[in-house]
């Protein structure tokens, strides 16, 4: 291992939140979202379909405990325990490891329904980039999937495509989008797609002279139009939104919305709880449709 | 006749030297940044070994990715043409050619006069070629040439789902974390890729013989899995690296 | 909905497209026996329709499942998978 290395160049911050508008959730119906993703875990509790707690923490070795930990980091400080919380669902790749969930939805479904919730039932196309999968999703204004489509088989457009470039040119991924553009002229994008070849092209115009700012606009660059042309595949349709780690990187994101030509919706809240969130939401449906059925 | 077949790879220049009919001198060394400073570096060493000059040269002709930096030939030819031409001069019986390179993979059907009936290509994705194995040898921390005897000593079949390199390095880590034998996870590399690159060959329509060129072609793990994966047995010549070479010196006899 | 099972690498976009709200209506379920590569099931999804769909352990290689289905001369106007939807709700990208 190089130097370079042992500072994790790619690692996201771990953190949680407690909404400071409901000061209590006693009384009302808790439900919970647990996403586990391949890279990172999201936990979401909502109070009566309100936003209430959430934590966003790395996926360890092993799903079951994952979940776990962040469903607990999320309930920090909060007095909850897993015995109050009425309904959760399990999402995201490690959705059936999730032993504390009562259902499991799968993070297509989960997402549109978050984002439904983040950015309001205008919101038609969805952009999720998660560390080691890329997804575009069409809904309708419930937040109910229309179209999908999903690719996880490769890992040039992914977070994992990023972090090693982050990891190559030494730089923290938080800084990648800001250094990306600061360069004076946009450079063609990468030609390589494979991130293996992208990461020899990489090399090559380093060694040509190339300044890191400008091989990272190479590759965001690159990123984004790939991402592109999978969203004109699953149909494009306004409003237009970007959700998981790589929302947080304008290099990407700006980069998308100008070959677009649209604006994607500004978040109001941490992009990477829209699967998790979605799950909470899901759960309160599913606690009164069986009340209804109860009846 | 002399001519030289110079085959400018990825990762390796190679060349061949032809006299008559027969292969009298080679040579292969690593591509550096300049393709034609290779070429031409790889051209002196193979007159050397030949035991002649560049005035003795008829023709030099040029294959491989960067065949057209190559200034010195007199022309170039397709890595296809020019593997399909050294594989029928090695191997008269084989009828489908699979020819592996470090970033790059085709299988070539060719019909009885060694004419091209049909090939299909992957490149721009590692995960279907040479490369792939060389990645998967670092994350095993062991050296490419010792996948081939360690796959060979494998007892138990252990199934790899990442189809990419990137997230194929972490599946290696992750089965060694879970005590994995290192033997059959050399053995589970060498299927995945088996399978892309039988895929292709299933795509051109496979015919009976067959025969496997380039540099992966070395892996004796790796022809194991693409034997047990295709249900056949298959060719592969004495210096498979420099069959594409060889098969640009074929074609510089043919321009000269 | 319109499932798009597959991915996009280097070498170019494999999906295969299921309308899924055609396999409601479907009950012969031709797609199951008729690929060669066994790539679907039917599932229920996330509204408890059952539906088709194409096998999680097979998506991340369809190319290479399908490519006996493709071959580079002489493919079909309709592949297997196609004829034996009686909806006409699945289709292929590549």
């Amino acid at each position: 291992m190089s130097e370079n290395q042992q500072k994790e160049y790619w690692r996201w911050k771990e953190y949680n939140w407690k909404n400071p508008e409901i000061p209590d959730w006693k009384g009302g119906l808790v439900t919970a979202g647990v996403d586990v993703g391949s890279t990172s875990s999201q936990a979401v509790i909502c109070v009566d379909g309100q936003l209430y707690a959430y934590a966003s923490m790395r996926t360890g070795s092993d799903s079951p405990s994952s979940a776990l930990n962040a469903i607990n980091w999320a309930m920090e400080g909060t007095g909850l325990t897993l015995q109050d919380i009425n309904f959760t669902v399990g999402t995201g790749y490690g959705r059936v490891n999730v032993p504390f969930a009562n259902k499991a939805v799968t993070e297509i479904a989960c997402h549109a329904r978050g984002a439904n919730f983040m950015y309001g039932p205008s919101v038609r196309t969805l952009l999720d980039m998660g560390g080691q999968d890329c997804k575009a999703i069409h809904c309708d204004d419930k937040g109910k999937v229309t179209s999908f489509l999903m690719n996880d088989k490769c890992a040039a457009g992914t977070g994992r495509g990023m972090e090693v470039f982050a990891n190559l040119l030494a730089v923290s991924i938080e800084d990648v989008g800001d250094m990306s553009f600061n360069v004076e002229t946009e450079p063609d994008p990468v030609s390589s797609t494979c991130v293996v070849f992208a990461k020899t092209e990489a090399t090559g115009l380093l060694r040509a002279g190339w300044s890191k700012e400008k091989v990272l606009a190479a590759y965001c660059s690159a990123m984004a139009s790939r991402v592109v042309s999978l969203l004109e595949r699953n149909g494009m349709e306004l409003d237009f939104a970007i959700t998981g780690g790589i929302a947080k990187n304008p290099g990407v994101v700006k980069r998308i919305e100008k070959l677009l030509g649209v604006q994607a919706l500004t978040p109001k809240y941490d992009t990477q709880i829209a699967g998790a969130l979605g799950g909470a939401l899901f759960a309160k449906a599913l606690v009164e449709k069986s009340a209804k059925v109860a009846k | 006749m002399i001519t030289v077949g110079v085959d400018s790879g990825n990762k390796n220049t190679k060349a061949v030297v032809l006299k008559d009919g027969k292969v009298i001198g080679k040579s292969l060394i690593l591509t550096g940044f300049d393709a034609n400073e290779s070429a031409t570096k790889a051209y002196e060493l193979a007159l050397k070994d030949a035991g002649v000059t560049a005035a003795d040269v008829a023709a030099v002709a040029s294959t491989g990715v960067g065949r057209v930096e190559v200034k010195f030939a007199k022309d170039n030819v397709t890595e296809v043409g020019s593997a399909a031409r050294g594989a029928k001069f090695l191997m008269p019986n084989v009828n489908t050619v699979i020819d592996l390179g470090a970033e790059e993979g085709r299988a070539i059907k060719l019909n009885p006069d060694g004419k091209i009936a049909d090939f299909a290509v992957n490149e721009k994705c590692a995960a279907g070629a040479g490369s792939f194995v060389e990645s998967m040898s670092r994350a095993l921390q062991t050296t490419v040439e010792e996948m081939g005897p360690l796959s060979m000593k494998y007892s138990k079949e252990v199934p790899m789902n990442a189809q990419c390199v990137v997230f194929a390095e972490s599946e290696v880590v992750s089965l060694i974390h879970q005590q994995t034998a290192k033997e059959d996870i050399a053995r589970a590399v060498h299927d995945g890729i088996s399978n892309r690159v039988s895929s292709m060959v299933r795509r051109v329509g496979m015919v009976d013989d067959l025969g496997l060129i380039g540099g992966p072609a070395r892996n004796i793990g790796l022809v194991q899995s693409l034997k047990d994966d295709l249900a056949k047995d298959i060719t592969v010549p004495e210096d498979p690296d420099y069959v594409s070479a060889l098969g640009a010196a074929i074609y510089a006899t043919e321009i000269a | 909905m319109i499932a798009n099972y597959g991915y996009k690498d280097g070498s170019g976009e494999f999906y295969i497209s299921i309308d899924t709200d055609k396999c409601t209506t479907c009950s012969e379920k031709g797609c199951l026996e008729s690929c060669p590569g066994q790539i679907f099931e039917m599932m229920v999804d996330d509204w408890d329709d059952e539906v088709a769909a194409v096998k999680a352990s097979e998506r991340n290689k369809i190319k290479m499942t399908c490519a006996a289905c493709k071959p580079t001369t002489g493919r079909p106007e309709l592949l297997p998978c196609q004829a034996a939807c009686k909806p006409r709700g699945i289709t292929h990208s590549w």
